[in-house]
């Protein structure tokens, strides 16, 4: 099978140097506002800073895929003697909490890296501890890998009815349109 | 659409119970800006002077201001405002933390109490959700506790919570009201919340806040970020380390007290101890600092760090900034840094403010020592240091014996307590406790400011201008070569000529002309903080700030929409300003009272006392008695303050 470059964005979080501002929050959802800097409002923010600062939990989280079900059984860690919430690490908008959800919509939340910002992602820019660092590197994937996640849906949808009744549908469907 | 403010107040009656969301006339803001502005305006509107502190009319507000929720860094205060019991004026606490950020994401710029609950509660601000919830259990409760307590009640652990502790429960005149890693502390708004049977008030909010021009705000706020990047990378040659930096005193990360333990006072403001610093102490201190701090913690928004988790073995945990560390045993003569943190805790869990109540535990020492309290007042005491101070702490914030009376500051107790008593209470301007300082010469600047200010504290009001005169000129020069900051060039050359010693030196120079100018500067730039309840740290406090007033109005036009200039930004802050003095007026603020301690400076000289006050007077518009004159009140949109004045007869028709 042929081999493809793919670009893999990080995000390292040194949570150790988080002094818990919530400065990632606000600029977070500035950002993603309509227009683009017109509103603030942290709860819509892609990065959410998980904090009981009595135990010394500073832990900022960004946001990853949405999940439709809960999953069956949660984790709950102790690091350092810090027990930390219920499903603390975990990134999905998940039926079982408010994370990660727009507030007024209920819709997921995910973090973008900032698409379309020039400078990259902006939580990193905007935290002045260091706390956030951006890392791209290259890595070499087998091709088929790379199948978007539409590819993969359409993919489970042909399995079950069939490629015919697919494209015909897709036609009807863009027919409408 | 509002921009940068909710434009809504909530309107809590405690008596009945009643809440209501009210739609404020966006006119204040272009009037007052917001925070203390629009809360000064409040006041003045609302509270006849007639009104005692702990009258039921008494309001008693919390207010954000205009930048808490936008993308401005640390932009996080909260300005606590009510007649204060202790010193009977309009006191402003304000307190960082995370508090106000979270109430404007709810959707309100104000929460203003008014009237007394018949049992205890809580405010519980939810967006649109707001209730007051029964507070019984929490009774006794310490005032960092109960922060916890409350999130864990209501199942959010995002809610900040700003609470009061048995101090405040107790009205003691100078509790306070802890939240976070902050407190609003000064002038017992902790006695005030008590009175009303407020035990805390917890916000939860996800709305947004609208910018009008959002774009252009982050272009300016660009700048102010590159300039913080560059000030935390270039700490100011020529001054001390804890004035080379940005942000309030990062006394949490220094671990060198030498400036503190010999430049300060001990006891009760008494003793200046210049060789305190030894190695043993340094390494002792600095052995017992770093076990202790757990981590350096921001207020919201703030890319400093001036608080830290305090764990300290044997007691609990609670958060810490400034100079609380030192203000404790420092009072008590205790050499010991462990002391601070302990007694630190209790202190805070009680809800008392650090810097009056140190004080008012060593005066107490002092009368006892004296023969002036007795054995009797002291029954049970412990006697070594630590012990007595402990105490004493808990007498006085459970107002139980001789602590009933303490409890009423340093000023009240005195003279309860008579019998000389008086001679004590030396440290006290409008009988507010005052940092531990005394010097030798006289110091223009800091008169005026000690002497005027309506805060009644001088950390808020000084800042902008160097504490001291540079030594070389060529320092001189390097300083004033690069300062974008000051209002306006004039002020290059008074520094510039401000020497040391000889003719150009304190006391008689800057010249009482001068120094109007140089606090009227200083003033101004708190009054635009309060009003936008931006951290003194990051401008009006610090030398060489990233905001000032040439970046302030071009934020503000963008947040806002309004289009304001240096010249427009003034005169706002001006107004808020003269209408706070003469409410202060009205409440009954006299020339006489504009005084620092006796024994502030060795050096006195009475004359050029009186100058400086009647120079800095004419300079604000206000005649011989501190009084805004009428043509000053025209100018600001005030007649209506003018003519209630002159109806109380503080202004006299034609005799400005
Ligand atoms: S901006 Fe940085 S320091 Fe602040 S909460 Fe986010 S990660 Fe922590
Ligand atoms: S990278 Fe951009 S989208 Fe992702 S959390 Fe940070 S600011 Fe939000
Ligand atoms: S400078 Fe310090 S006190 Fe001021 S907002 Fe920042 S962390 Fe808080």
């Amino acid at each position: 099978m042929a081999k493809i470059k793919k670009t893999i964005k990080t995000i390292r979080v040194d949570a150790d140097k988080c002094n818990g501002c919530r400065g990632c929050e606000i600029i977070c959802s500035a950002y993603h506002a309509e227009p683009k800097y017109s509103s603030i409002n942290p709860a819509k923010s892609r990065i959410q800073v998980l904090t009981h600062r009595l135990q010394n939990i500073w832990l900022p989280v960004f946001a990853g895929e949405y999940t439709p079900a809960e999953c069956m059984g949660r984790d709950k860690y102790v690091i350092d003697g810090k027990e930390y919430e219920e499903c603390a690490f975990c990134r999905a908008a998940c039926p079982s909490r408010d994370l990660f959800k727009d507030p007024d919509s209920g819709l997921p939340l995910k973090c973008d890296m900032c698409e379309g910002n020039e400078s990259g992602p902006l939580c990193v820019e905007w935290c002045l501890n260091d706390v956030l660092t951006y890392e791209e590197r290259e890595e070499e994937v087998e091709e088929e890998v790379e199948m978007e996640e539409m590819e993969i849906g359409l993919g489970s949808l042909i399995d079950k009815y069939g490629l015919d009744k697919i494209a015909s549908t897709v036609a009807r469907m863009s027919q409408k349109d | 659409m509002r921009y940068a403010e909710t434009g809504y107040n909530l309107e809590i009656d405690l008596a009945t119970g009643n809440i209501e969301r009210v739609e404020t006339d966006p006119k204040l803001m272009e009037l007052h800006l917001g925070g203390l502005g629009t809360s000064v305006k409040m006041h003045w509107d609302r509270v006849p002077p007639e009104t005692k502190p702990f009258d039921p009319e008494n309001l008693l507000i919390f207010s954000t201001g205009l930048f808490n929720g936008t993308p401005a860094y640390s932009s996080n205060r909260t300005v606590v405002s009510f007649i204060s019991p202790q010193t009977g004026l309009l006191a402003y606490p304000m307190m960082g933390g995370f508090w106000s950020a979270e109430l404007k994401y709810a959707g309100y710029d104000k929460v203003i109490f008014r009237n007394k609950s018949p049992k205890w509660v809580y405010l519980w601000v939810h967006n649109d959700t707001v209730e007051l919830r029964d507070a019984s259990h929490l009774e006794g409760r310490g005032a960092v506790e109960t922060q916890d307590l409350i999130r864990e009640e209501l199942g959010e652990p995002k809610a900040e919570v700003a609470a009061i502790g048995p101090a405040g429960e107790h009205k003691v005149f100078v509790a306070s009201i802890e939240q976070s890693r902050s407190s609003a502390s000064r002038g017992g708004g902790g006695a005030v919340m008590g009175d009303k049977k407020i035990k805390a008030v917890a916000v939860r909010g996800t709305k947004d806040v609208y910018l009008a021009r959002g774009a252009e705000f982050m272009e300016h706020m660009k700048e102010v970020t590159e300039y913080i990047n560059f000030r935390n990378e270039n700490p100011l040659p020529g001054v001390m380390t804890i004035l080379s930096g940005i942000g309030s005193p990062q006394e949490m990360k220094h671990t060198d007290e030498k400036w503190h333990t010999e430049s300060f006072a001990w006891g009760n403001a008494r003793v200046r101890r210049k060789d305190f610093w030894t190695k043993e102490v340094e390494e002792k201190w600095t052995k017992t600092h770093l076990g202790t701090v757990k981590r350096l913690i921001s207020c919201f928004n703030c890319p400093q760090q001036c608080g830290g988790l305090v764990s300290y073995e044997g007691v609990p945990r609670y958060m810490m900034k400034c100079f609380s560390k030192l203000t404790y045993l420092m009072a008590a003569y205790v050499d010991d840094l462990d002391f601070g943190f302990k007694i630190a805790q209790r202190a805070f869990e009680y809800g008392v403010d650090s810097f009056s109540t140190p004080q008012i535990l060593a005066f107490a020492v002092e009368l006892y020592e004296a023969g002036i309290l007795t054995d009797k007042d002291f029954e049970g005491c412990p006697s070594d240091k630590e012990g007595r101070f402990m105490w004493l702490l808990d007498r006085l914030a459970l107002r139980e014996g001789i602590g009933d009376v303490l409890a009423d500051g340093t000023y009240w107790a005195a003279r309860k307590i008579g019998n000389g008593a008086e001679e004590y209470d030396h440290n006290t301007i409008k009988k507010h406790e005052q940092m531990n300082i005394k010097l030798g010469m006289l110091d223009p600047l800091y008169y005026l400011m000690f002497a005027t200010n309506e805060k009644i504290s001088i950390t808020q009001i000084e800042g902008n201008w160097p504490q001291a005169a540079f030594p070389s000129r060529e320092d001189r020069e390097a300083f004033v070569k690069d300062w974008p900051q000051i209002p306006d060039d004039k002020f290059k050359q008074y520094f510039l000529d401000w020497e040391p010693r000889g003719d150009n030196s304190n006391p008689y120079y800057p010249t009482p002309q001068m120094s109007a100018e140089i606090v009227d500067w200083m003033e101004m730039l708190h009054n635009i903080d309060d009003a936008l309840c931006l951290c003194a740290g990051m401008a009006s406090f610090c030398l060489k700030p990233p905001y000032h007033i040439h970046n302030y109005p071009k934020l503000i036009s963008a947040a806002t929409g309004m289009d304001l200039d240096e010249e427009g930004l003034k005169k706002i802050v001006n107004r808020s300003r003269n209408l706070h003095r003469a409410y202060n007026i009205r409440l009954g603020l006299t020339r006489a009272d504009e005084k620092p301690p006796e024994d502030h400076w060795r050096k006195r000289f009475p004359e050029l006392e009186e100058e400086l006050l009647t120079t800095y007077y004419k300079y604000k518009g206000w005649n011989y008695d501190g009084v805004p004159t009428k043509e000053r009140l025209h100018e600001l949109d005030l007649d209506y303050v003018a003519e209630d004045l002159e109806k109380r007869g503080f202004l006299k028709d034609g005799q400005d």
